[in-house]
C-alpha cells in the first residue's frame, strides 16, 4: 500500500517537475525543477530496489550536473525573454510531434502486453542474495570492466575537453616563470657592501 | 500493485515531455541541453523498471554507462555553450549559422 502511494507520489512529481522544466519562464527555475525531478526519480528507481543507482542519481545528477547548470545559466547574461519568442510559433508543431510519440509508445507498449512475441525470463529474483550494490559492485569489476574503464576514460576526456575549451590566456596575467627562478643565481642577486662608519651605502 | 507497465508509462511521458522540450524551446541551448538531461533520465528509468522485471542486473549496469555518458554530454555541451557565447553575446540557436547548415 505504501509502496503503491510513493510511486503515484514519485511518478506524478517526476513528471509535473519535467513539464515545469520545459515551461519555466525563468532558467534558473527550470534547473530547480530539474532538480526536483531528478529527486523524485530516484525515489522512483529506489521503489525498484535499484539502491545504487538511485543514490548515483542524486550525486550525479542532483549534486554535480544540475550545479553545473545552474553555474551556466547564473553565469551568462542572457537575454531569455528574446529566446522564447519562437515558442508560440513553434507550440502546434511540436504538440503534434509529442502526440505521435506518445501514441506510438502507447501502442507498442499495449502490444507488447498483448501477447508474448518471445518468451521472457520469469522474474525471479537473482538467485544469489548480495545486496545490490555488492551485487553491482561485483558486476562492474568482473565481467563488464572493460566497459567500466572506457566510462572512466570518457569522463576524463570530457573533463579535459570542457577545460580546454573554456580557458582562455588573458593578456595581463604574470604567470611563474619557473626556468628564470631556476636559473637564479646567489652572485646575480646580491651584492655585498661593507660601508664605513657613518657612510651610508650607494646602490 | 505497481508492475512493469506503471514505469514504462512514466517514462514514456517523461521521453515525451523532453522531445516536446526540444522543440518548443528551439533557440534556447541550455533548456534544450535539459531536455536532453530528461530524455536520457527516461531511458534510464526503463533501463532500471526491467532490470527489476528480469531479475538481471545488467539493466543497472547500463543505467550506471548512460549516466557517465550523460554526465559527460552535459559538460562538453556547456563548455561548447560557453564558448559559444564568448564569441556571439547570444546562445540562440540560430546565430549558429556560420557553417550554411
Amino acid at each position: 500500500m505504501i509502496a503503491l502511494l510513493a510511486f503515484y507520489l514519485f511518478a506524478t512529481l517526476t513528471i509535473a517537475s519535467a513539464v515545469l522544466v520545459i515551461f519555466a519562464r525563468n532558467p534558473v527555475h527550470s534547473v530547480l525543477w530539474l532538480i526536483l525531478g531528478f529527486f523524485n526519480a530516484a525515489g522512483l528507481m529506489l521503489l525498484t530496489g535499484a539502491e545504487f543507482i538511485a543514490m548515483l542519481l542524486v550525486i550525479v545528477y542532483v549534486g554535480a550536473v544540475a550545479v553545473l547548470f545552474l553555474f551556466v545559466v547564473m553565469m551568462l547574461d542572457i537575454d531569455f525573454s528574446q529566446l522564447r519568442s519562437g515558442f508560440n510559433r513553434n507550440l502546434p508543431f511540436g504538440l503534434l510531434i509529442a502526440l505521435v510519440l506518445l501514441s506510438e509508445i502507447v501502442i507498442a507498449i499495449s502490444a507488447y502486453s498483448a501477447g508474448p512475441a518471445f518468451a521472457h525470463a520469469s522474474g525471479a529474483p537473482p538467485a544469489n542474495a548480495l545486496p545490490n550494490i555488492e551485487a553491482l559492485g561485483a558486476m562492474l569489476y568482473g565481467q563488464y570492466l572493460l566497459p567500466f574503464e572506457l566510462a572512466g576514460l570518457i569522463l576524463l576526456v570530457a573533463m579535459i575537453g570542457a577545460i580546454v575549451l573554456t580557458h582562455r590566456s588573458r593578456g595581463d596575467a604574470r604567470p611563474q616563470k619557473v626556468a628564470r627562478q631556476i636559473r637564479r643565481r646567489p652572485e646575480d642577486a646580491v651584492k655585498m657592501a661593507k660601508p664605513a662608519v657613518g657612510e651610508g651605502v650607494s646602490l | 500493485m505497481i508492475g512493469l507497465a506503471h514505469y514504462l508509462t512514466v517514462a514514456a511521458i517523461l521521453f515525451v515531455i523532453g522531445v516536446l522540450g526540444i522543440f518548443l524551446n528551439r533557440r534556447n541551448v541550455i533548456l534544450m541541453l535539459m531536455c536532453i538531461e530528461l530524455l536520457l533520465l527516461a531511458v534510464n528509468i526503463n533501463l532500471v523498471a526491467f532490470s527489476a522485471y528480469l531479475g538481471d542486473l545488467k539493466g543497472q549496469v547500463f543505467a550506471m554507462f548512460v549516466l557517465t555518458v550523460a554526465a559527460a554530454e552535459a559538460a562538453i555541451g556547456l563548455a561548447i555553450m560557453v564558448i559559444f557565447f564568448r564569441r556571439r553575446g547570444t546562445i540562440a540557436i540560430d546565430a549558429a549559422d556560420q557553417m550554411r547548415g
